[in-house]
């Protein structure tokens, strides 16, 4: 902050009344100087190409023009796939959401006071937070063989991350005065916790939950393309075959299936706040 | 002081019932999931396995960690920073109509409900079947990861746009009005200075997104770490899966602390 200060000398200006006053500089110049830089150079090694885009931008089009009328007898094949990625994301979602209670307490700084103890449970959840969901089932279906299990393990591994965040969050901005008192008057710590902070934490917890599972739903279609099992299979095939019309097929199907279960979430999750 | 607990007890609501429903409930649902999971045989292998991939995830590949070579991690990472940073700027710029008609306190009804289901089907289709399609279009190579990475942030990115223009201060815009400002003048201070911090927001908080999922593009050959790391995992070269997901993890873990600090800090003005 101070060489920022020294590069640009904020103004002096005096008044009428010679009082002397200063006027920092902006730095609004300086920002759009480093973002059009940046930008150059990402142009550069992304090779931005907008004569490609030009000529063969119709392509595009052209695949979604193909996926158009879809193909309607597809849809019994479809069933299958869709139902297994909608209860893979629904177990892994649960299964995560659960594993990760203990490790979100030992996270927050109002209940453990220990600060290694807090530091290396941030640490571990934000380094799993950090691993791409494709790159866990790949080794999940390494370990546990393809299916729909791998799937489920690569959904659980994800939920736990965000779910954990987001809970230690939570249990730490909760009005610690009930538990103080619950301590005060004799309590042990695990039972303070569990009629004092539970209640306060319980429904943003379970809303967060649902609003992961439906992001899940989202997620676990791709899945399929390291054949950790779900629709993903399916549509890695039938876009290498360039079979557009089922695609299609598949693609409305997961739209009308996210759809369904974002409203249904949604309104889970007005209810619970 | 024991009397007015009993009495705040029994004014507790007593519809355990409903409770032992939804419980029921979702253990049926979490049951019924449980039941059609396939591939569920943990074998000896597969445990020896997971031990090696262990091992050589923690013993990264220096070679490769500190290479600056166009193959080393950090270009990897460079190229994947770009297409992220890139894609989530012109997927930002094109948010922004998709956004201004779908926001019901600007168009009628009737219109933003179009523009809201287009945002909601970009949004569906995952980021790996934009990825595939575009591959198609302009090869395999960073550029494609480039395109992907606009179209798909447009779904998410004009969905907070809206949220933002809906949280619009009408007052104050009539009060411009009121003093004899022109249409673009009504822009320039009483729109842009509302809706700048939030858009900001969304666009550092997408480019964080992005920068996960351009690791996921790479895996369909659109650039970026992807490709390497999925080929490396494939020829079970853990040492060197280690050492490319070091390098995501300490990129990723630096970008979404900054992201953070910027995000609070234009949050709180």
């Amino acid at each position: 902050m101070n060489l920022t200060a020294k590069l640009f000398p904020a103004r002096k200006m005096i008044l009428d009344n010679g009082k002397e006053i200063t006027e920092p500089r902006s730095k609004t110049p300086l920002i759009l100087l480093l973002l059009a830089a940046a930008m150059i150079l990402s142009a550069k090694i992304t090779g931005f190409n907008l004569a490609i885009i030009l000529e063969r931008g119709y392509q595009f089009f052209v695949i979604i023009g193909q996926m158009f009328p879809p193909k309607w007898s597809y849809l019994d094949r479809i069933w299958s796939p869709l139902l297994d990625t909608i209860k893979m994301s629904l177990l892994g979602s649960a299964v995560g959401s659960l594993l990760v209670v203990p490790f979100s307490i030992a996270a927050s700084s109002n209940i453990i006071k220990n600060r290694l103890v807090l530091f290396s449970v941030r640490l571990f959840l934000s380094v799993v937070r950090t691993l791409p969901t494709l790159v866990s089932a790949l080794v999940a279906t390494y370990v546990f063989g393809f299916g729909t299990l791998a799937g489920t393990f690569a959904i659980a591994v994800f939920t736990f991350a965000y779910v954990g965040k987001q809970l230690y969050e939570l249990i730490e901005t909760v009005d610690m005065g009930a538990y103080e008192a619950m301590e005060a008057m004799g309590a042990g710590k695990l039972r303070s916790f569990l009629t004092a902070i539970l209640p306060q934490v319980m429904p943003t917890y379970l809303s967060t939950c649902l609003f992961c599972f439906e992001g899940n739903v989202r997620y676990a279609s791709i899945l399929g393309y390291v054949g950790a099992g779900g629709l993903g299979v399916l549509l890695n095939e039938k876009i290498g075959w360039r079979e557009y019309s089922s695609v299609g097929m598949i693609l409305i199907a997961l739209f009308l299936t996210v759809v369904l279960v974002e409203g249904l979430s949604h309104y889970l999750r007005t209810k619970l706040t | 002081m024991n009397e007015r607990i009993q009495k705040a007890y029994e004014q507790e609501p007593r519809n355990w019932g409903w409770k032992l429903l939804v419980a029921l409930i979702c253990a049926a649902l979490i049951a019924w999931s449980g039941a059609s999971i396939q591939g569920g045989k943990i074998t000896e292998s597969g445990l020896e396995i997971a031990g090696r991939i262990l091992r050589g995830i923690f013993n990264p590949d220096r070679t490769l960690l500190f290479n600056l070579t166009t193959s080393g991690v950090g270009y990897l990472l460079l190229e994947t920073v770009c297409i992220a940073f890139l894609g989530t700027i012109v997927g930002a710029i094109l948010a922004v109509p998709f956004a201004f008609i779908s926001a019901t306190n600007i168009v009628p009804l009737p219109l933003s409900l179009i523009g809201r289901t287009i945002i909601m089907a970009i949004r569906t289709v995952p980021p790996l079947i934009y990825g595939l399609m575009f591959i198609r279009v302009t090869g395999p190579g960073p550029f494609t990861g480039l395109l992907t990475m606009s179209l798909c942030s447009i779904g998410m990115v004009s969905k907070m746009y809206i949220e933002a223009i809906e949280d619009l201060d009408m007052k104050i815009l009539e009060s411009l009005d009121a003093c004899g400002c022109g249409f673009f003048q009504k822009i320039r201070y009483g729109i842009i200075p509302q809706l700048f911090p939030d858009f900001m927001s969304t666009i550092i908080y997408r480019f964080d997104m992005n920068l996960r999922d351009a690791t996921v593009l790479g895996i369909v050959g659109a650039g970026g770490i992807g490709a390497p790391l999925i080929f490396a995992m494939n020829s079970y070269r853990w040492s060197q899966v280690g050492a490319l997901l070091a390098g995501l993890i300490v990129l990723v873990l630096a970008v979404e602390f900054v992201s953070t600090r910027i995000r609070v800090k234009l949050a709180r003005g």
